[in-house]
């Protein structure tokens, strides 16, 4: 069940699209923030190219189930979560679509559908890659779950003290997808 | 450092080394795989030894070895692999070797899937391997839990020179949650050498170390000596946590992951106006019998238990031991490694108070 202090969240793509970090990072930044936190990946036989998921939530007290039927966000990076997911989100709830790779449109009308060209916006920035972090500042910046700053900053934890060479670039990507939220 | 955000196999792996865990003997197998890996790199590190066996027979077997030479020995696997072990499991128990293994249930009978399950609940608790013995069973639910009683696994099967079982199941394995693990450092072993090691008997009478008792009377008179040691364990060792029960009219009975799922189910019908509590056992055995007959003795409220298992109904067996039919127990199981949402066990829950 969902209070106000609790939020669940569906992240769906392909596998190497960093749907599992973009749950990780909600995660990590919520842990930072003094919240309770799951994040249950969906495991499998799978690979590159086949279908990931994870389910987060985030909540101001101890956290029963890490399973959720309805999730208050689902978000898909592809045309195949899309029809596996879009039923699932709560009424009242928010669906986020990648649209540069999802042409189809969600028909409900009782969840909030946010389209944000996660893609496009990151071969803007000069690599497909980040497509997941400019889809993670949109979601993160509508929902509030954690501030942004937190999320930033959870970036090396999650992603490896090596990487700090991508650090600009993936907070810039972040950046974008908070802009594309406003419009 | 506050919290760590940590894979359950992660976690327990990092629970091992500061619980002091001496000696990791590991054969793959998914969902636990990261358990190994983790040993692997950080075991040796902190002065331990991490063996891959080359089979689950061989790493019980070196189990059995190290826990004879007093050391604190563990091994992990899943389903599978803990059914090749069951041999070497029987004959730690029947030689009384203390040590720690560690279930990560996958989906099953055979080799099943790699989908979280409770399938293993009998085998965990009812032997498993042959002959009259019992492994202590923890259940965890939480990665904190899973951590939590890995620390406290070396010293009760020390206290009752018994293998403990740590139950999970690949969903606890694959989640991350926040674990907090101040004040656990690792320590340096302060026991004394205990008493049956066998290290090399210079002046002194050999040890010895066996479960065979060919002669006699003898295997008579130590099974006689298990089943005391069983009714202390009995008295004293059951565990669990009773959730809105206080004034409950109904309540479900759940361990492991299914436990916590089922806190979702409480919420769910509370906010319903239905009064449901959670019996949720945190060992499976020594099973908390006598806690769960006092919810049901005279002037108790409850009137139904539905027992909600990742499997087609093993646990509630013992429930309804312990209920001792006073009131209905019903039944409500996912398997094939299928994790029920709150919502059905909410509608079964309908189904069965109408």
């Amino acid at each position: 069940m969902s209070t106000p202090h609790t939020l669940s969240f569906r992240f769906a793509g392909f596998g190497g699209q960093g749907v599992l970090l973009m749950g990780m990072m909600v995660s990590y930044a919520g842990m930072e923030e003094g919240k309770h936190v799951t994040w249950l990946p969906s495991y499998g036989a799978e690979m590159r190219g086949g279908t990931a998921n994870c389910t987060v939530v985030v909540s101001d007290k101890p956290i029963a189930s890490p399973v959720i039927q309805n999730p208050d966000v689902a978000v898909v990076m592809n045309e195949p979560s899309l029809a596996k997911f879009e039923p699932l989100v709560r009424k009242g709830g928010t669906l986020f679509i990648n649209s540069s790779l999802v042409t189809g449109k969600s028909n409900r009308s009782d969840i909030r559908v946010v389209y944000i060209p996660a893609t496009d916006a990151a071969n803007e920035l000069g690599t497909t890659k980040v497509a997941n972090m400019v889809m993670l500042g949109a979601v993160v910046g509508d929902s509030g779950v954690v501030s942004v700053k937190t999320l930033h900053a959870s970036l090396l934890p999650v992603m490896g003290m090596d990487k700090q060479k991508l650090e600009a670039l993936n907070i810039a990507a972040m950046e974008r997808g908070v802009a594309l939220l406003k419009g | 450092m506050g919290k760590v955000l940590m894979k359950g196999n992660e976690a327990l792996a990092e629970a091992a080394i500061r619980a002091g865990v001496d000696g990791f003997f590991a054969y793959p197998i998914t969902p636990q795989n990261e358990v190994g890996e983790y040993l692997s790199l950080h075991l040796p590190e902190a002065g331990g030894v991490f063996v891959q066996a080359e089979s689950e027979l061989g790493a019980i077997n070196m189990v059995f070895g190290a826990a004879a030479a007093g050391k604190r020995a563990m091994t992990s696997s899943s389903g599978p692999g803990i059914s090749l072990k069951q041999e070497g499991i029987s004959t730690l128990a029947g030689a009384e070797m203390p040590c720690v293994i560690v279930n990560m249930t996958r989906g099953g009978p055979g080799l099943g899937n790699i989908a979280p399950a409770q399938s293993d609940y009998f085998q965990a608790t009812k032997g498993g391997g042959h002959g009259d013995y019992h492994c202590i069973v923890l259940a965890p639910s939480t990665i904190q839990e899973l951590v939590d009683f890995m620390f406290e696994a070396f010293p009760l099967a020390e206290k009752w020179r018994l293998p403990v079982m740590i139950l999970g199941d690949g969903a606890l394995g694959q989640m991350m949650e926040p674990v907090d693990f101040r004040g656990r450092e690792r320590l340096a072993d302060s026991r004394k050498q205990p008493e049956w090691a066998l290290t090399g008997a210079k002046g002194r009478k050999p040890h010895l170390v066996k479960s065979l008792f060919l002669h006699g009377d003898d295997l008579y008179h130590f099974n006689l000596r298990q089943q005391e040691k069983w009714e202390k364990i009995q008295a004293e060792e059951p565990k669990l946590e009773l959730v809105a029960m206080e004034d409950a009219d109904y309540a479900i009975a759940a361990f492991g992951s299914m436990g916590r799922i089922a806190g979702s189910v409480i919420d769910l019908a509370r906010a319903e106006g239905i009064k449901l509590g959670l019996i949720r056992p945190l060992t499976l055995w020594p099973f908390p019998n006598k806690a769960i007959a006092e919810l049901v003795g005279d002037g108790t409220l409850l009137q139904r238990i539905l027992t909600v298992e990742m499997n087609l109904g093993q646990m509630v067996e013992d429930v309804r031991l312990a209920v001792n039919g006073k009131i209905p127990v019903d039944f409500f199981g996912s398997p094939g490694g299928r994790v029920p949402m709150p919502e059905e066990v909410l509608a079964e829950l309908h189904k069965i108070i109408g």
